[in-house]
């Protein structure tokens, strides 16, 4: 199954938190494989400690799994490649005490663009997500949504072949949510990037993602994948579609079991590990 | 709560402090002049006044105010380094924070000016005592606050910062310094403060010079009216350096 000109390689991959027979022993993946073509938009959909987030993180390079390798393109992942791959995390992942600009322009620095160039980058990426006006903002001034706008902006500015997102419209309500996740498809139509989006919510996979993964229930691996055959960028009518609703009602049917499951793994005393890496 | 009330209501605090002010002056002024206290034990404010004034235009307060800021200076430079560097240090590795911290929060919460007998007999009865136990003093605060600055900064910054590639430098130049910050700082405000108490409290106990020393000196030579001039004078010192600390730490902070 592997696809030569998939942009990432997930081969295998399984991981653990902690040793086996500790209290905080937790396998939140196993065995997971997957290609990740280029271009697409591929979202990750599960109940809450599936692994989800760790098979992001594990993509990244800032989780290394216990076991299986990823590749990026033929590069191996051992750490994280910002030159290939940048974040946006579910929230409050902008530093507080930077604006706006300072935050985009944070990013580049450590990257490593040229000083020259930081700032007209910083620019057309605020501008894209629509926060022109919003410079000299500090984080702690803005909306949720705005804020998310914002790390999107940064994520943007690197420049890179590889998108991953997790839950960044986690903690929004649903209206801003649905905003953003229609502005994304825009702005994401016009670029080549490859992308990862995990996320809690059927509706905005249906309407973001060119395939959709399901994870089954800890220890998490791809149950199904589905896709979403409808082009870029998707318009508001898709939500009311017959199709949009065919398609979610079919990740309901999948998730629910799992989702069932996964509930009952929690009441019996193995909470949802911390998946931050 | 509306801006006007709130106006008002702060207005009204601000002249029920004004009261008691002048409550305490009343007091005083009849307690010497009508009560028949002595003026040995309670000299009249307008005495205390007289003096004061004296001593402002005379620049007799000079020489005790140098060796007391210069002792400040020196032992806040010793606590700030110290306790900045050690707790950078404590803070990189989880295992020292759970080792070390406690043991610093425990010697803090030791009141070490009983330790100045000791201090005198190393460093003798000038400055250099008083500046080792205002260093010592000062350094807890300043050491427990970058410990907590620094070993508490939110994993998600420091995530991010990786995933764009930062270096080791940049991390600590760019996310764990800024963050870590606003909690050094009113560590160093704090070391600064008790510093300064505790380098006057010891001048008072043993010492060759300084405010404190001069204040000892009035007392003994029944000189209480001038005594509480200079009483007058350090606290308007004391006041002002830590208004000075105050803003400093704000301007700091942003």
């Amino acid at each position: 199954m592997t696809a030569p000109d998939a942009a990432v390689h997930v081969r295998n991959v399984s991981h653990q938190f902690g040793e086996e027979g500790e209290v905080h022993h937790v396998r939140a993946l196993a065995d997971t494989s997957l290609d990740i073509a280029r271009g697409e938009l591929l979202c990750l959909i599960g109940p809450s400690g599936c692994g989800k987030s760790t098979l992001l993180n594990v993509m990244g390079g800032l989780l290394l799994p216990t076991a299986g390798t990823v590749h990026v393109g033929d590069v191996p992942v051992r750490g994280p490649l910002p030159r290939e791959i940048a974040f946006v995390f579910q929230e409050n992942a902008l530093f507080p005490w930077s604006t706006v600009m300072e935050n985009v322009v944070l990013g580049m620095v450590f990257q490593g663009v040229p000083r020259t160039e930081r700032e007209a980058r910083a620019r057309r990426s605020l501008e894209a997500v629509g926060l022109a006006d919003f410079t000299g903002h500090y984080p702690g001034q803005l909306s949720g949504g705005m804020r998310q706008r914002a790390a999107l902006a940064r994520a943007l500015s690197l420049q890179t072949g590889i998108l991953l997102m997790d839950e960044p419209f986690g903690a929004l309500d649903e209206q801003t949510r649905m905003i953003l996740g229609e502005d994304l498809s825009v702005l994401l139509a016009r670029t080549e990037k490859t992308i990862v989006f995990v996320t809690h919510s059927l509706g905005e996979a249906v309407f973001l993602a060119d395939r959709v993964a399901v994870f089954s229930a800890r220890p998490g691996t791809i149950k199904e994948i589905i896709a979403v055959d409808e082009p870029h960028p998707r318009r508001p009518e898709f939500v009311t579609s017959a199709k949009f609703h065919a398609l979610r009602n079919r990740l309901y049917t999948l998730l629910h079991d799992e989702i069932r499951k996964a509930v009952s793994q929690s009441a019996s005393g193995g909470g949802a590990p911390d998946q931050r890496p | 709560m509306t801006p006007r009330s709130g106006r008002r209501s702060q207005r009204l605090s601000r002249a029920v402090q004004l009261a008691f002010l002048i409550a305490v002056l009343a007091l005083w002024y009849l307690a010497t002049a009508r009560w028949g206290v002595s003026h040995l034990l309670l000299p009249n404010p307008t005495s205390v006044l007289a003096e004061l004034e004296d001593v402002l235009a005379s620049g007799e307060f000079m020489g005790d105010l140098r060796v007391t800021l210069t002792e400040l200076a020196a032992a806040f430079a010793i606590a700030a380094l110290g306790g900045v560097s050690l707790g950078y240090v404590v803070s990189r590795s989880p295992y020292s924070v759970r080792v070390i911290e406690p043991l610093l929060a425990g010697m803090y919460s030791i009141p070490i000016i009983l330790f100045l007998p000791l201090y005198v007999l190393f460093f003798g009865l000038g400055p250099a005592s008083k500046i080792a136990l205002g260093a010592t003093i000062g350094f807890f605060p300043v050491a427990l606050n970058t410990i907590a600055g620094f070993g508490y900064v939110d994993r998600i910054y420091v995530v991010a910062a990786r995933s764009m590639g930062a270096s080791g430098f940049q991390l600590f130049r760019w996310v764990l310094l800024p963050a870590a910050l606003p909690v050094i700082l009113t560590g160093l405000r704090m070391g600064f403060i008790v510093a300064l108490l505790s380098i006057l409290g010891s001048e008072t106990i043993a010492s060759l010079a300084g405010l404190g020393h001069r204040i000892v000196h009035l007392a003994e030579a029944m000189e209480t009216a001038r005594m509480f001039a200079y009483i007058a004078f350090v606290v308007a010192i004391a006041a002002a350096l830590n208004f000075l600390v105050t803003v400093l730490e704000a301007r700091g902070r942003r």
